[in-house]
């Protein structure tokens, strides 16, 4: 108990000899939001992807809100996502439906009724500003508008952990600024998040753990650790 | 919970008959082509089924030669064909006497100077039986059994040969159809599953989102499934409209050719069972394409 991320001695390597992680072990403590620093290429991508069973480790172990993934088998995977929320450099959005119709898909994944799906969805937009936005169609949003239907996405469904895979990267500094202000939101009501970016201006005057990743390892083993818990455990 | 379910899946339905909608040309291509291919070998059947039709309403109005012995008189002769006349399965007999038949046959044949070379007569007489309609073929064969006994009958021949013939072609055709159905069966099958496939390459984004944000491959699958069953669907129903408007252009021409035989025959289309056995045919073969393509296809992708 106490922490929803674990990694312990991870390593991932991909077909044809790559190493993109080598020997991680870290944490991530329930309620906490961390960044995840380094260079394209220092494996941040491939850390969230383990954590959101999209990739499997060569070695090592993984646990995520007590659950050991090497242990959710391959037609169980689809029910272990609904409790991580993704967000992408990209967005992903469907740009064939409606912004509420993206922002509900979690939802509609779920079967939840239709009742239950418009309030969620419109409190989820609510919560990102993008209220008045619900009947258009991404294309014709902005990137940071896009951006934050992508964040409504992610939170529809409450999930206790979220994943955000250079959220900003697209994005212009005061958009960027702004979708982390969104973020120390919701982990001000308890939602844990792990933020992968290379934004490093941007996080530096923010009081959040940061673990910098280099080559596919730890730099600073202290930083693997919260805080609280003083050095690598 | 469960009436949750079924809404989920009228949802669906609904939404792929949308999008379906969305792309009209290529989708109603697609329908025409599977039309087409369930309206063949439906159509061959009922090509098929009607000259059976033909076939049996002919042999309804079968008629047997009965060839007495010279030494039969006129008399005697009348007497076998109201006894003959008399059974239940019988219309009614002609009697041809022997000179009868020597003058219907100088006058028909052409060889009437030649017959006169000869001293004799040499035609028999011959009274024909005409047997009502819808009698079976065993019936009228135990008929045939009993009067070809009689004493003074020399030969009773049923004059169905050609009919025989005839079933036994249809027969023959009849088990060529079955082939050819399963082979466009198989050619509907990949007609949806190509389709399907292109989709899926279409959507490969969107397949890797849904699963990205925790779709099910249940989930995922549930759409490519009901597109399949619109073609299926949509297929049949424009196989049904190709052979009505087949079955209307033939009926003048049949119906001019059955009144030169004084027939009452009426050409026959598929009938409500039969129609309705269509469709769900069509149905079932655009799911089972739309499955297999799917288990094929749908696996490979995966996020990345």
């Amino acid at each position: 108990m106490g922490d929803i991320v674990y990694l312990h001695r991870v390593s991932k390597r991909y077909p044809g000899g790559h190493d993109a992680l080598n020997d991680v072990t870290l944490t991530l403590e329930q309620g906490e939001m961390a960044f995840l620093t380094g260079h394209s290429g220092a494996g941040k991508s491939t850390l969230l992807k383990l954590i959101a069973l999209i990739e499997r480790p060569s070695r090592g172990q993984v646990v995520v809100n007590n659950q050991n993934i090497a242990q959710v088998r391959r037609h169980q995977v689809a029910r272990y996502r609904r409790n991580v929320g993704v967000i992408f450099q990209n967005f992903n959005l469907l740009n064939d439906r409606t912004v509420f119709d993206n922002v509900a898909l979690p939802l509609v994944i779920r079967g939840e009724t239709r009742d239950t799906i418009a309030r969620r969805v419109r409190a989820a937009l609510d919560t990102v500003g993008l209220l008045d936005k619900e009947r258009q169609y991404p294309m014709v949003l902005s990137g940071g508008e896009q951006q934050r239907v992508g964040i409504a996405r992610a939170i529809v469904a409450k999930p206790p952990l979220i994943l955000a895979d250079e959220p900003t990267g697209n994005l212009d500094p005061a958009l960027s600024a702004e979708i982390m202000e969104l973020f120390q939101r919701f982990n001000e009501v308890g939602v844990s998040l792990l933020i992968a970016t290379h934004d490093v201006e941007l996080i530096r005057s923010m009081p959040y753990r940061e673990i910098a990743l280099q080559s596919g390892q730890v730099l600073d083993r202290a930083a693997a650790a919260p805080f609280e818990s003083g050095g690598a455990s | 919970m469960i009436a949750e379910y079924f809404k989920r899946h009228a949802q669906t339905l609904v939404f792929t008959l949308g999008r379906l909608y969305q792309r009209p040309v290529a989708t109603g291509l697609t329908v025409l082509v599977i039309g087409i291919t369930l309206a063949l070998p439906a159509g061959l059947h009922l090509v098929i089924q009607n000259i059976n039709a033909v076939g049996y309403s002919w042999e309804g109005t079968l008629n047997a030669s009965l060839f007495l012995a010279d030494s039969t008189d006129e008399s005697r002769a009348r007497q076998i064909a109201s006894e003959i006349r008399a059974r239940e399965s019988v219309r009614g007999t002609t009697y041809i006497s022997r000179q009868q038949a020597l003058e219907e046959f100088q006058a028909l044949s052409g060889f009437g100077e030649a017959l006169e070379l000869l001293e004799e007569n040499p035609l028999p007489a011959v009274i024909v039986v005409q047997f009502k309609t819808t009698q079976s073929p065993e019936v009228i064969d135990a008929v045939m059994r009993e009067i070809s006994d009689l004493p003074d009958v020399v030969q009773a021949k049923l004059d169905h040969q050609w009919l025989d013939r005839l079933f036994a072609i249809l027969a023959t055709v009849q088990r060529a159809a079955v082939l050819i159905a399963g082979l466009l069966g198989v050619a509907v099958v990949l007609t949806v599953g190509n389709t399907i496939r292109l989709d899926i390459e279409n959507r490969r984004d969107e397949i890797v989102i849904m699963k990205l944000v925790g779709a099910s491959d249940a989930f995922v699958r549930r759409p490519f499934l009901y597109t399949g069953f619109w073609y299926g669907l949509l297929g049949g129903v424009t196989a049904l409209i190709l052979l009505g408007i087949g079955v209307g252009l033939m009926a003048g021409p049949a119906g001019q050719l059955a009144a030169l035989y004084q027939s009452s025959f009426v050409i026959s289309g598929l009938g409500f069972g039969r129609s309705l056995l269509l469709l769900v045919l069509g149905i079932g073969l655009g799911w089972f394409g739309a499955a297999w393509t799917v288990a094929r296809h749908l696996g490979a992708i995966v996020p990345r």
